[in-house]
C-alpha cells in the first residue's frame, strides 16, 4: 500500500489554555474525500489549517505526499501550497479585485503563462464551477453560493493534487448548498483530487464523503466509512447524528 | 508595570521584525512596481489635500499670531522669519505627520484588519503568495517616499499661507516677507525638518500594519486596532520627534 496524501500523527494543538486538538491522527488515501465532521469550535478548522502551515502544531507530524512539512519555513510551505488549494468558509475572495483577478492571482505569482494563457484557464476553471461570463464582476457583485464557486475556482486554477474544504455549506439556503455538494462531487470526479471536507452539515457530510471522520472536543472518536458511521454505537457521534446537542458540550 | 514595558518591548521587536521582512521582500522577484505605484498614487497623491489644507492655515495662524503675541517687540517684523522656521523645522514634519497617521495609518489597519478577519490574509498564504510582499512591503515603500514629498510641499504652503496674511492683513510687501524667509532658511533647518520624515513614516506603516495584521474579532476588532494604530502612531510621532529633533542638533 503506498503512503496515505495527507497524514497527520498525534497533532496537539492549544490556544491560551484552550486545547483544540488533543492528539488527532487521521490518513488520506490519494483520491479519497474524508469528511472531518463535528460541532462549532470543535477544531476542525484548525486540524485542516495545519496541512498547509497556516497552523503550526504543538506537537505532532503533518505529512503531504510522503514529506514531514511540519518544521517547513513558510518559503518552503509554497511547494506544499501549490500542492494542497483550500476553500476558506466564507470564500475569503480579495475584494480589491474582480473575479478575474483573483482566479489568475495564483497563476501570475507562480507560473510564467501568458496573458491569453491565464485568461483561458481562468475560463476554464470558471466553467467546471458552473459559472461562467462572471469575470469582471467584483466579490461584492456575487451571492454566497457564487462567492464559493469562484473561491473554488481559484483554489483549483494551480491544478493541485489536494483540495481543502473548509465549511463549504454554511450559510447558504438549502437548495444553493446542495449544488455546491453536487459541484463538490462532480470535481473529485473530474479532477480526481483528494478532499478533506471539514463541516457540522451532516447531509452534506453523508453526499461528498468516501469516509467520515469524527472530532469532537479536540479527539477523534470515529472513523470509517458513511455506512459504518451511520450504523456507529459510538454514543457521542449517534448523539451528533440525531441532533442531540453533542456539539454544545465542545463549546 | 513589568508587563507594561515587556509588552512595549515586544512590540517595537516585532515592529523592526516587520521593517527586515519588508526590506527583505522588496529586492525578491517579482518587483511588486504595479503595486507600489498604485500605493504611491493612495497613500501619497491622495493625502495631498488634506495635508495642503493643514499647512497653509497653519502658517496663516503661525502669522497671525507671531504679529500680535510680539507687537510690543516688532513682531511684524519678524512674521517671515517666525513663520519659515517654524514650518520648515517643526510645524510641517510634524503635522504633515499626525495628518497621515489619522488618514493613513487608519486606512491601513483597517484594509488589512478586515481582510485579516475574513481570512484573506490567510488566502494570500494558501495561494501561496506572501502577506508581507503583497501588503506589506509597497506600502511601506510609498508612505516612506510620501511622507518626505508631502512634508517639503506642505512646508512651501504653510509659507505661503503666512504671506497671504502677512499681506492681506498685516499690510507687508510680498518681497519683505519672501527676503526674510529666505534670508533666514539655512540648507540644515530644510535637512534637520525634512530628515525626521521618513522616521515618522516608519512608524505609521510598520504600526499600522503590524496592527491590521494581529487584528481578531471581527468589526469591532477592525474598529479597535484602527483606533490603537492612530494613537500610538500620534504619541510615537510626538516623543520621536524631540529626540530626533535633539539629535539633529547634536550631529549637524
Amino acid at each position: 500500500m503506498t503512503d496515505p496524501f495527507i497524514r497527520y500523527v498525534d497533532l496537539r494543538k492549544s490556544f491560551g489554555a484552550k486545547k483544540v486538538l488533543d492528539g488527532v491522527s487521521l490518513d488520506i488515501q490519494h483520491r479519497e474525500t474524508v469528511v472531518v465532521l463535528g460541532g462549532s469550535g470543535t477544531g476542525k478548522s484548525v486540524l485542516l489549517r495545519h496541512t498547509i502551515g497556516l497552523h503550526r502544531p504543538d506537537s505532532g507530524k503533518v505529512f503531504v505526499d510522503g514529506d514531514d512539512v511540519t518544521d517547513y519555513s513558510e518559503g518552503r510551505l509554497m511547494e506544499v501550497r501549490l500542492k494542497v488549494g483550500m476553500l476558506f468558509q466564507a470564500g475569503a475572495l480579495f475584494d480589491s479585485m474582480n473575479v478575474f483577478e483573483n482566479i489568475a492571482f495564483g497563476l501570475r505569482e507562480h507560473s510564467s503563462m501568458a496573458e491569453d494563457e491565464i485568461g483561458e484557464r481562468v475560463r476554464q476553471k470558471l466553467a467546471l464551477v458552473e459559472l461562467p461570463g462572471v469575470e469582471e464582476l467584483m466579490p461584492s457583485d456575487l451571492s454566497g453560493g457564487m462567492r464559493k464557486r469562484v473561491a473554488l475556482a481559484r483554489a483549483i486554477a494551480m491544478e493541485p493534487a489536494g483540495l481543502l474544504y473548509d465549511e463549504p455549506t454554511t450559510g447558504l439556503d438549502p437548495i444553493t448548498a446542495s449544488a455546491i455538494n453536487q459541484l463538490i462531487r462532480g470535481l473529485q470526479r473530474a479532477l480526481g483530487v483528494t478532499s478533506i471536507v471539514v463541516t457540522h452539515d451532516i447531509h452534506s457530510a453523508f453526499t461528498v464523503g468516501d469516509r467520515i471522520a469524527f472530532l469532537h472536543e479536540g479527539k477523534l472518536l470515529f472513523t470509517g466509512t458513511v455506512k459504518e458511521a451511520q450504523e456507529s454505537a459510538e454514543p457521542r457521534l449517534r448523539a451528533f447524528l440525531a441532533g442531540d446537542g453533542a456539539p454544545a458540550e465542545g463549546r | 508595570m513589568g508587563d507594561t514595558l515587556r509588552n512595549a518591548l515586544e512590540f517595537v521587536g516585532a515592529l523592526a521584525s516587520l521593517l527586515l521582512a519588508s526590506l527583505r521582500r522588496f529586492f525578491a522577484r517579482p518587483f511588486e512596481g504595479e503595486q507600489i505605484g498604485r500605493q504611491l498614487h493612495h497613500l501619497g497623491v491622495r493625502s495631498l489635500s488634506i495635508t495642503t489644507i493643514t499647512a497653509v492655515f497653519t502658517g496663516m495662524v503661525l502669522a497671525l499670531e507671531t504679529a500680535y503675541t510680539l507687537a510690543a517687540y516688532g513682531g511684524k517684523l519678524l512674521i517671515g522669519k517666525a513663520v519659515a522656521l517654524s514650518i520648515v523645522q517643526e510645524l510641517g514634519p510634524v503635522l504633515t505627520a499626525l495628518v497621515m497617521a489619522g488618514r493613513v495609518g487608519a486606512g491601513i489597519t483597517a484594509e488589512i484588519g478586515s481582510m485579516n478577519v475574513t481570512e484573506q490574509v490567510d488566502a494570500i498564504r494558501a495561494l501561496g503568495a506572501d502577506p508581507v510582499k503583497k501588503l506589506v512591503m509597497p506600502k511601506l515603500i510609498a508612505t516612506v517616499l510620501m511622507v518626505p514629498a508631502l512634508t517639503i510641499l506642505a512646508d512651501f504652503v504653510g509659507i505661503l499661507g503666512g504671506l497671504v496674511i502677512s499681506i492681506v492683513d498685516l499690510g507687508q510687501s510680498a518681497s519683505f516677507y519672501l527676503r526674510q524667509v529666505i534670508t533666514t532658511l539655512t540648507f540644515r533647518d530644510v535637512l534637520t525638518g525634512t530628515g525626521k520624515t521618513p522616521i515618522f513614516a516608519l512608524i505609521i506603516v510598520l504600526v499600522a500594519c503590524h496592527n491590521g495584521l494581529r487584528t481578531t474579532g471581527g468589526a469591532d476588532g477592525v474598529g479597535r486596532a484602527t483606533t490603537h494604530t492612530v494613537v500610538v502612531a500620534s504619541i510615537a510621532i510626538l516623543v520621536s520627534n524631540f529626540f530626533l529633533t535633539k539629535f539633529f542638533f547634536v550631529v549637524l
